[in-house]
Formats: C-alpha cells, sequence, structure tokens
C-alpha cells in the first residue's frame, strides 16, 4: 500500500467526518446548481463531501510520498540568492511540479477560475498535511489566501488576468505588508503609492522587509497612497505584477523553514493595481489576509507537532533503556499523552474555527449579493458568524502555534540526546515550528486580538449551546466539571472587564485568553465523545489537565494583581 | 514541434499484485503465491509507460489509450489511468482470457490494438513485477509486424514518420532509429510517473464498467437503476469499455489456457534461512575484513 498523511492520520479523518458543512455548502455550491457547468461541481452534499476526501487523499499520497522524504533535503539546500535572482531548493521545486500536476493549488478559487471551490475548512485540513510534509513548503502553497483575497475584492479584469494562473499553479502569491520599522504595527508603513492622474496609473516606491515567498510573481502590497497622512488611514491595498522595478536585494538566514525564500524587496518606481477601496488597505484588506493567513499558520503548527509526535511515537518504541522501550517509563510517557492529547483537542478547535470562517464567507457573499434586501435573518447569521471567526481565529493562530512548539520541544526530549543531532527528524522541526508564533502576528499579538471580542462575550452563544447539549452518562463528570469551569471564566470575564485600568487589562489578558483556549477545547473534545468512544480518554486527560490550570487562572484574572505591573516600573524602568 | 502531426499512443498495462511488501502469510506451501493476500497496484514500469505516453501527448498533441487485459476488478489501474491522464481506456475481460501465459496475452493485446487503433506509438512497461517475464510487449510488436525498442529510456526526438530512442542495457545504453508505429518498452528510469489530478479524480470518479454499477449504486442512491446510471456516465464520457474475446475477434484456440503452451515444470520453494552469524569487531580493519568478504564472496562489488 502506498503511503498517505490522509490515511495514516485517523484523527484527520474523524474530523473530516465530523464536519458538517450543510449550511456552508448549501451557499456555497448555490443549492448545487453548478453541476451542470462544471464537470468537476458536486451534484449534492455528499458528492461534496466525497470529492473533499478525494482532495486529501490525493495530497496525503503525494506528501507522503513525495514530499515528505526529501524534507531534511530541503532544510539542508534551502532557497538560494543568486544575482538578485531567488530559487527554491531542488526538492521544494519538485514538490511544486507534483502539486501543479495534481492539480492541487488554487484549490479555494471559484470554479470559473479553474479552482476547486474548497471551503475553508477543508483547506486547513490541506495545509496540515502539506506543512506535515515539509513545513517550508507550506509557505509556497499555504498563500493561496492571496488569490482568494484577489477573489474577493480585486476588480472583474485582473481577476480573470490573474487569478486562473493561480489555478493552474503557474504563478504564486506574496503578502507584502511588513518594513523595516511597520512590523507588529503595520500602521507605519512608509512604502509610497503615487497615483499619476493623467493616466490613472499607480506606482510604488520603497523596501519591504521579512516577506514570505518574496519571489512571488503575484503580490499585494500594502502602502500609503494618502500624502501626508501617518497613521492607518493613510493606506491602500495594491497588487504587483512582478517585473524588472521589483528588484529582490536580500534573502534572511533564518533558524528554520530554509526552502522558504524570506526576502527584502524594494519598488522602484513599480506599476500597481489598487485592490478595493483606497484608505482601506490596513482595516480591511490586511486584516483579511490575515485572519486567512492566521488560520493557515494554525494548521502549519499542527502540521509540524503531528509530525513531531509521530517521531517520539516512534522513537519511543524502538528506544530502550532499563531494559524496556523508554515509553514504558511514565516520565516519558506522560510526555507523549499531553503531546496526543493537546493535538487532538487543537486539531477540534482548528475545525470548528474554519468552520465559522467558512460560514462568515458565505453569508458575507449572500448579503453582498443581495444588497440591502437582504434577508435580515441572513444578516444576522452573518454577524453572529462574523463574531465567532474573528475570536476564534486569534484564539486557534495562539494556541496552535504554542502547542506545536510544546510538542516539538517535548518530542525533543523524549528523544533525549538525538533529538539535539542533525540526523534527527525532530531537530529540524523544533527549528521550523518556531516562527509559527511569531508570523502573521505573535502570540502576545493574537492576545490583543481576541481579547476584546472575548470581553464582549462572543463564545457566549457557544458555550450556553454546550451547557445545554448531551453527553454519554460515563461522561457527567466532565460535563459538570465544564459547567463549573464556563461559570470560572464566565467570572473570570466580568472582573476583566469591570477593570478600570488599561494596563492590568492588557496584562492579565493572556490569562483569559488561555482560559477561553482551555474551556473551548475542553467542549469540542467533549462533544466528540458523543460519536466516537475513543476520544472519551482524550476527553477525560484533557479536562483533567486543564482544569486546574483554569481555576487558577480565573484566580489570576479575577484578583487582577498590580504588583507585577509595579514591579516592571521598579525593576525595568 | 508543434507544427508536426500529433501522435496517438496506446499504454498496454496490468493489475499486479504489491510483489514489494510480500510477506510470510502470502506464501503458501507450495511455494506459489496468494495473490488476493496481496493489494493489486498498477505494475510499476506501466506508470513510466503511461507517464511517456502523457508527456509526448502534452509536446505534439493526440491521444493516450490505456488498454488492459484482466478480470472485472483491473478496471481500477484503468481508473487510476483516466485520473492521470489518459484519454480513452478499455477493459479487455473474458472468463476464455484467463490462465493466460504470455504468449496467448499478447494475442489478445494485438486484437485488442488492431480494433481500438490505429496508433503511432505502444508503450508498455518492461515488465510486470509478479511474472517479471519481460515477453508481452516484444511478442506484441512481432504479432503485429511493427519494429520495438525495448528498454527505453528516453524518447530523444519523433520526426516525420521516424522515431529515436535512447536504450539503457547493462552494459551502457544506445541511440535507436526505427519507423512509426513502432512499440516501446519503458524501464523504471524513464520518468517520474505524474501524481493523479485532484480535478480529475474528481470529475471521473465515477467512470465504471457496467459489472461495476451494482456497486456505484450502492454508494450513490440517487441513481435508481443502471439504466440510469449509464446514461449519465455515457453522457459524462464515464463508461469504461469492456471487450470480449468476441468483441476483438480474437479465436477461442488462442486466448486463455487454450492458448497458453507454457508449463510450470516444477517450482522450488526457497527458504532463506539465516543460521550463522558473525561478530565484526567495529575497528577500520574489522570492517574492511567484512567487505574484502563480501567482495570475494560476490554479494557487493
Amino acid at each position: 500500500m502506498s503511503d498517505s498523511f490522509y490515511f495514516d492520520n485517523e484523527d484527520l479523518q474523524f474530523r473530516l467526518a465530523q464536519l458538517d458543512l450543510r449550511e456552508v455548502l448549501e451557499l456555497k455550491e448555490k443549492g448545487y446548481s453548478e453541476a451542470g457547468k462544471y464537470t468537476a461541481a458536486p451534484r449534492n452534499y455528499a458528492d461534496a463531501m466525497d470529492d473533499y476526501k478525494i482532495v486529501l487523499e490525493v495530497l496525503g499520497e503525494l506528501c507522503a510520498e513525495r514530499v515528505a522524504p526529501r524534507a531534511a533535503e530541503a532544510d539542508e539546500e534551502g532557497a538560494h540568492f543568486e544575482n538578485g535572482v531567488v530559487t527554491y531548493a531542488a526538492p521544494t521545486l519538485d514538490a511544486i511540479a507534483a502539486l501543479k500536476q495534481a492539480e492541487l493549488f488554487g484549490a479555494m478559487l471559484p470554479r470559473e477560475f479553474g479552482g476547486l471551490n474548497l471551503p475553508e475548512s477543508i483547506y486547513q485540513m490541506m495545509v496540515e498535511i502539506v506543512a506535515r510534509a515539509e513545513s517550508g513548503l507550506m509557505t509556497v502553497f499555504g498563500l493561496q489566501e492571496i488569490a482568494s483575497m484577489i477573489d474577493e475584492y480585486g476588480d472583474p479584469e485582473t481577476k480573470a488576468r490573474v487569478l486562473p494562473k493561480f489555478s493552474r499553479g503557474e504563478v504564486s502569491g506574496a503578502m507584502v505588508l511588513t518594513e523595516a520599522d511597520a512590523g507588529s504595527d503595520l500602521g507605519a508603513v512608509a512604502t509610497r503609492a503615487t497615483l499619476d492622474e493623467a493616466t490613472g496609473q499607480w506606482h510604488l516606491n520603497g523596501v519591504k522587509r521579512f516577506i514570505t515567498n518574496g519571489l512571488a510573481d503575484v503580490s499585494v502590497v500594502l502602502a500609503r497612497s494618502e500624502e501626508g497622512s501617518s497613521d492607518a488611514r493613510g493606506l491602500s491595498m495594491f497588487l504587483v505584477e512582478k517585473d524588472e522595478t521589483v528588484k529582490i536585494r536580500r534573502i534572511e538566514n533564518k533558524m528554520g523553514i530554509h526552502s522558504s525564500p524570506t526576502c527584502e524587496i524594494q519598488y522602484n518606481n513599480t506599476p500597481a493595481i489598487l485592490i478595493g477601496k483606497r484608505r482601506f488597505g490596513l482595516m480591511r484588506y490586511s486584516m483579511n489576509l490575515m485572519n486567512g493567513a492566521r488560520l493557515a499558520v494554525a494548521a502549519q503548527a499542527m502540521g509540524i507537532a503531528e509530525a513531531a509526535y509521530r517521531e517520539a511515537d516512534r522513537y519511543s518504541k524502538e528506544r530502550i533503556q532499563f531494559g524496556k522501550p523508554i515509553r514504558a517509563l511514565p516520565a516519558v510517557g506522560r510526555l507523549l499523552l499531553s503531546m496526543r492529547v493537546d493535538t487532538e483537542a487543537t486539531r477540534a478547535l482548528l475545525a470548528e474555527t474554519a468552520r465559522w470562517v467558512d460560514l462568515w464567507k458565505v453569508y458575507e457573499k449572500a448579503i453582498g449579493e443581495g444588497g440591502a434586501e437582504a434577508d435580515p435573518a441572513a444578516r444576522a447569521r452573518h454577524k453572529q458568524c462574523q463574531a465567532l471567526a474573528e475570536t476564534l481565529t486569534p484564539m486557534v493562530k495562539y494556541c496552535s502555534t504554542e502547542m506545536g512548539n510544546r510538542v516539538c520541544y517535548q518530542s525533543m526530549q523524549v528523544h533525549g540526546g538525538v533529538g539535539y543531532m542533525r540526523e534527527f527528524n525532530i531537530e529540524r522541526l523544533f527549528r521550523d515550528v518556531r516562527i509559527t508564533n511569531i508570523y502573521e502576528g505573535t502570540s502576545q499579538l493574537q492576545v490583543v486580538a481576541a481579547i476584546g471580542k472575548l470581553l464582549n462575550r462572543t463564545l457566549d452563544p457557544l458555550l450556553a449551546e454546550w451547557q445545554a447539549a448531551e453527553y454519554p452518562a460515563d461522561m457527567a463528570a466532565e460535563k459538570a466539571i465544564l459547567v463549573e469551569l464556563t461559570a470560572v471564566y464566565q467570572r473570570a470575564v466580568d472582573a476583566l472587564k469591570a477593570q478600570s485600568d488599561r494596563d492590568r487589562v492588557d496584562y492579565y489578558a493572556c490569562d483569559l485568553v488561555d482560559m477561553a483556549v482551555w474551556l473551548v477545547c475542553s467542549w469540542l473534545v467533549l462533544r466528540d465523545t458523543n460519536v466516537l468512544d475513543a476520544k472519551k480518554p482524550v476527553a477525560r486527560a484533557y479536562i483533567a489537565s486543564v482544569a486546574p490550570r483554569l481555576r487558577a487562572s480565573g484566580e489570576i484574572v479575577t484578583a487582577a494583581n498590580p504588583v507585577p505591573l509595579e514591579a516592571i516600573s521598579a525593576l525595568l524602568g | 514541434m508543434t507544427d508536426q502531426k500529433p501522435i496517438h499512443s496506446a499504454v498496454l498495462v496490468k493489475q499486479v499484485p504489491d510483489t514489494h511488501n510480500i510477506t510470510g502469510e502470502v506464501m503458501t506451501k507450495d511455494g506459489t503465491m496468494n495473490r488476493n493476500a496481496l493489494p493489486a497496484i498498477f505494475n510499476p514500469e506501466d506508470l513510466n509507460a503511461l507517464e511517456m505516453a502523457l508527456q509526448i501527448r502534452e509536446r505534439r498533441g493526440g491521444t493516450v489509450t490505456v488498454i488492459t487485459m484482466g478480470p472485472p476488478k483491473a478496471a481500477n489501474v484503468l481508473r487510476d489511468a483516466l485520473f492521470r491522464g489518459a484519454d480513452r481506456v478499455i477493459l479487455l475481460t473474458d472468463r476464455k482470457f484467463a490462465g493466460a501465459d504470455t504468449l496467448a496475452t499478447s494475442y489478445v493485446l494485438k486484437c485488442a490494438v488492431e480494433k481500438a487503433g490505429p496508433f503511432d506509438l505502444l508503450f508498455c512497461g518492461r515488465q510486470a513485477i509478479d511474472g517479471d517475464t519481460a515477453q508481452v510487449g516484444p511478442q506484441l510488436a512481432e504479432k503485429l509486424g511493427i519494429p520495438q525498442i525495448t528498454y527505453a529510456e528516453t524518447i530523444v526526438e519523433i520526426s516525420g514518420d521516424q522515431i529515436v530512442a535512447e536504450r539503457v542495457l547493462d552494459s551502457g545504453s544506445e541511440i535507436v532509429r526505427c519507423k512509426l508505429p513502432a512499440l516501446l518498452t519503458v524501464v523504471g528510469s524513464a520518468n517520474t510517473p505524474r501524481p493523479a489530478s485532484v480535478r480529475r479524480r474528481i470529475e471521473r470518479k465515477l467512470a465504471a464498467a457496467p459489472g461495476e454499477y451494482a456497486a456505484i449504486r450502492a454508494a450513490w442512491p440517487e441513481f435508481e437503476s443502471d439504466a440510469q446510471l449509464e446514461t449519465y456516465l455515457t453522457a459524462h464520457g464515464l463508461k469504461i469499455a469492456v471487450w470480449t474475446a468476441e468483441d476483438i475477434g480474437a479465436s477461442e484456440e488462442q486466448v486463455g489456457l487454450a492458448g497458453s503452451p507454457t508449463q510450470v515444470h516444477k517450482i522450488n520453494f526457497v527458504v532463506l534461512e539465516s543460521t550463522e552469524s558473525k561478530t565484526i569487531p567495529a575497528t577500520p580493519e574489522g570492517i574492511a575484513a567484512m567487505v574484502q568478504e563480501l567482495v570475494h564472496e560476490y554479494i557487493v562489488g
């Protein structure tokens, strides 16, 4: 039998089987009306879900057989930079060729542009599979968000020219936001966009830094279009098709994801096309891009964690110490259990988040098409889905990338000394995962993005629904704990909401986000026990592990002790 | 090359047991293999043959037809061929074909190729991993009366009615030229077979031979009768053609067991057991002595 990163991953198959996309697909597939028009369009819900399975099967096999075996080589060789030209490592080129032959690019684009019209929920699973095989390759594959953003906001002519090339894998994309002095603070972007009033043509001048896959043929670039402005409201989004005015000045020498070229780009009077409306560059379009990219990076960390767990699992069976495989030692078993349960709980959160993002997107489109007459019920649902998508996205980015780092750390511990050696995959995974909780917004920024939503009680409808649901009789104890923990969480939200000292809210925000992550993941793993007995030990172990920590964090948040803030001024000045 | 005429190819493929992953349980006491205990796969070098045909189609245009002789479940390799890019597939299945040796097989393939053709090029894998004879391709060329290039690794050029290809041999390689139509048997080093395309797999997932309709309808209850399913498959070009001995005008005496002069004289059941072991000292001298011994015994080098 051929190897497959889909068929060997029972939990991923479980997540696909559990996905309820009926509501999403009814809208996304326009009542399954495209079946007569496009041969690859589904005839009904079951047909669509079967198609998604095929997508994951094809990708899973390709990644296991062709990509993963050359991951170490891709890391060793890395991307090249010579005379202003960036080239991928040989294994990366081979992987791209195979993905192209398998027609896996343009996954989320509509069929009219040659895409597969896949929902975000499936795309995240694809990203996980790719990242598990070769984390750096994910940055080439996983930037399909850019094509989606162009689809959402681009003008018809640009879309018709550019998007089919994405679908065929002829071009890749780059998201060009960051500058040397505008990292987390993108409002400070200085690259200038000037409009030639006579011709209506925009030109870009400036330098961008830390641009993942910056060699891409099609880039979306955040630039200052409003002369004299100095904040986010002066920024617009532009599309650049690479030409001789775009100079790559260098690529970074990074700790990990070596196959992914991180570029410094100079624009020299580069022709550009405005995307959407002026002044909305950061607030609307960058946020749209980043929300998608954050989910993709969460999936990337998930894939790396899966790979790391498997390395530890295998090694702990083979390595004999004290006359037995080391996994028989409780200290090692503890590490393995933590990794296993953490990955499964996070995968549940990832799937839940992607589903809300899918719902948000389909209602956004439906309302856009319906104009002012759009059904009020659809408007209300749209609002609810958006609130949940915008809450869960930073939560899962934070949760999954921190989890990925933790799992890689634990996996290396299981390996002991050999894990620190280049010959072992965990050494590479450990380096690769480290970027995930930094790029597309650090964990600290995800907390900032999530806290406002949490204090607005956006999770309440979900928490209420989960509390009201039925669970297996032998999970009654866990349910009781979660009811109690939900109350603890609500009290913490109340306390932080009532806190008038803004610095204290910011300081304790991460504790509240931790609580929310643990609580949501707990309910999700408990819900899984309704359909799969094998999830019972997962739910029990996960809840047993997070419950005491959640209570402690509740105490921390509720107290909001000013001492650390005072210490910061006293000690750090 | 685009100004030249398109090339129509046929690829002859075989579904084989996955002998690369053979285990003890698969072998019977008398030294034969229990075929049902192994997964059935696309013969690996047939994939290289298909890839070569697809690459020619990309450069020159034309069509790629894939033909296999086998039991009904051999439709699986034909579906795989469709997923990877074949335009048309034909399943040769008939109880009368059972028990065929290479002679009877190449006869059936010859009849099928004559009916399905004409073709400019025929491709076979070098050999199948079950029989390992490498005879069917050459026999087919002989029966069709066309030139053959065995062990083909690279097509150097196709120009006018001539093909130039490089063959790999034990002693090196040679470049040969012959007239079209011709048959090539392709080696595993020729190329990396492309993966199945996800779009093609989605579009063609229902591709089926009539014998498979019941299974499809069980999975897709929306098709209420075989007739309804067949109408759908035909309209979408998804019906896999099935040809019997009669369809291809094959004479009964020349197919299957009746047409197979090959007889298995004896099976030697070879049991490999390591009875002795040797400890090699972990020193440069110890390793050098071991390598020397392996070379001396013709195990390596």
